[in-house]
């Protein structure tokens, strides 16, 4: 099949959707204001891009910078919940008294939804950036910690055994033979971890901070602008695609090994 | 100068379910002397990995002592190589890489490593898979890398647990003669485990046939039949013949015990 007709295919179900959308808004069934069309939502979101004709109002012109200061959150959160949570999921996976010594704090932790931690977060960080940053740290931190530990308690021991016959101290074990086996699974949890993220960023924005994607959302709610919600909501939808696939791409690099034992040959 | 020297070893695993304890290894002593080729023989259960690895470091006698080299094993190393029943092989690594890990564990760079790896790529036949990964293998293939690995690290004795077991027949043949050449080539010690008789002659220079529950020598046999073995000649059928008696008689006094 050639590249042309596959990326016809991908097109087909977006398509038929959005048209289908836009004949319901245009028959009248509901009031336009409530169920605006695709056509509507694209004019008011692009005119919240680049600012031509007002149409968002206070917010024309304004959406790369919402856009960044949302990213900027989720680049900050992801980014402390990425290092702690491979280290010590490396720690605690390893070695068993550090498991021992904190394993059932975390499992206490994890099933609290981060959400609940807002009033929490706005007591001590107040309202600006630092609560959503928490807030997406929580997110994507237990994902990316569970798979980390996952990924080191089935590494094969066979493959330690083979790197200390040739020398390998601890230290070299672990940075050589258990993070690389543990790789895989990491990339699931970053990939889990970065939707948490997206998804606690505007939740933090709707409520705790003045800026960014999810204020815009929440505060277009309020004026009745349901154009701009449902081009806010596209909008994280679209940065929520395109983080997903830079993870991918960086996993496809260091994974590259993996392509031809596995499925994901086929895609090519 | 013995390379290798097992003294009185005896090594006793706690069975904590049944409260009792088993005797897998009952005083086995052997000494290997230095460039040999040392086949140990026996069935499956009769602790000659467990020996094997006592050598490597991996598991400790309960009695006995283990030294290579004059010095005690007091756990894995370099300076003996070990060669798996898989290969083992990091399979996020080339061929290339996988041969020169203990470089790269001695932080050479990586141009040095390269370097270093191709004469043992040659050695076992691998040129032009430098660059394929594990996964693009097959078993031989593998089991070469394997061997190249371990004979990178140039250790004064080389390991080897069943590593052609798994091999269809004529990679298997194919595997053992060139196994025979390197080590005629390298000049080093080797013991290789083995539970097929026909590979302990055609690969030893000495057999020590293991008797199984518990594990004992019960016999260590000279090899001084010419290279390369033909596996159908006389000598190579008495020795084969005289082991197979060894192992039946084995057999038959267990069953006598269990029936007991």
């Amino acid at each position: 099949m050639t590249a042309l007709s596959k990326s016809w295919e991908r097109a087909v179900v977006p398509v038929l959707i959005l048209a289908a959308w836009e004949i319901v808004s245009r028959s009248g069934l509901l009031p336009a204001a409530l169920l605006p069309a695709p056509s509507v939502v694209l004019h008011s979101w692009a005119d919240w891009v680049f600012g031509f004709d007002e149409t968002a109002q206070a917010n024309s012109g304004r959406w790369l910078a919402d856009a960044l200061s949302s990213a900027v959150r989720v680049a900050a959160g992801y980014g402390i919940a990425v290092a702690t949570g491979v280290l010590l999921g490396i720690a605690i996976g390893w070695w068993s008294w550090v498991e021992r010594a904190i394993e059932p704090t975390i499992q206490m932790l994890r099933p609290v939804p981060p959400v609940s931690w807002i009033p929490v977060a706005i007591i001590w960080f107040g309202i600006a950036n630092k609560p959503a940053i928490f807030l997406v740290f929580l997110g994507a931190f237990f994902p990316i910690l569970m798979n980390t530990i996952h990924g080191v308690k089935t590494a094969d021991r066979n493959l330690i055994r083979a790197a200390s016959m040739m020398g390998a101290t601890e230290q070299q074990l672990l940075r050589h033979v258990v993070f690389p086996a543990a790789l895989p699974s990491i990339f699931a949890g970053l990939r889990i971890g970065i939707g948490a993220a997206w998804m606690l960023t505007v939740t933090a924005e709707m409520v705790a901070v003045k800026s960014g994607l999810g204020y815009v959302l929440w505060d277009s709610y309020y004026f009745l602008r349901y154009d701009l919600v449902l081009a806010a909501m596209a909008s994280i939808g679209l940065l929520g695609y395109v983080t997903d696939a830079l993870i991918k791409l960086l996993m496809s690099a260091a994974l590259h090994w993996q392509h031809a034992s596995t499925l994901q040959s086929r895609e090519g | 100068m013995a390379s290798i020297e097992l003294q009185n070893i005896t090594k006793i695993y706690s069975d904590a379910k049944r409260k009792r304890d088993l005797l897998a290894i009952d005083d086995v002593s052997l000494t290997v002397e230095r460039n040999e080729f040392l086949c140990m023989l026996g069935s499956s259960g009769c602790g000659k990995s467990t020996l094997l690895n006592m050598i490597a470091g991996f598991e400790k006698p309960t009695k006995g002592t283990v030294t290579v080299g004059g010095k005690p094993v007091d756990g894995p190393g370099a300076d003996r190589g070990m060669v798996f029943q898989q290969a083992n092989l990091m399979p996020w690594l080339p061929v290339w890489e996988n041969i020169a890990f203990h470089l790269r564990l001695k932080g050479w760079r990586k141009a040095d490593r390269r370097a270093a790896a191709q004469e043992f790529i040659d050695l076992v036949g691998l040129k032009g898979f430098e660059n394929h990964y594990p996964a693009e293998l097959s078993g031989g293939m593998s089991q070469r890398v394997g061997i190249a690995r371990a004979l990178l690290m140039n250790p004064q004795v080389i390991l080897m647990d069943e590593p052609f077991a798994a091999l269809d027949a004529q990679t298997k043949m194919d595997m053992q003669e060139e196994l025979v050449a390197i080590w005629q080539k390298q000049r080093c010690t080797i013991v290789f485990v083995t539970h097929s008789v026909d590979e302990a002659l055609v690969l030893g220079t000495q057999v020590a046939v293991l008797t199984s529950r518990p594990g004992r020598l019960r016999e260590r046999i000279e090899l001084d039949l010419p290279r390369p073995r033909d596996i159908t000649s006389p000598r190579f059928n008495d020795h084969k013949r005289h082991i197979l008696n060894l192992i039946r008689e084995e057999g038959l006094q267990q069953r006598q015990v269990a029936a007991a």
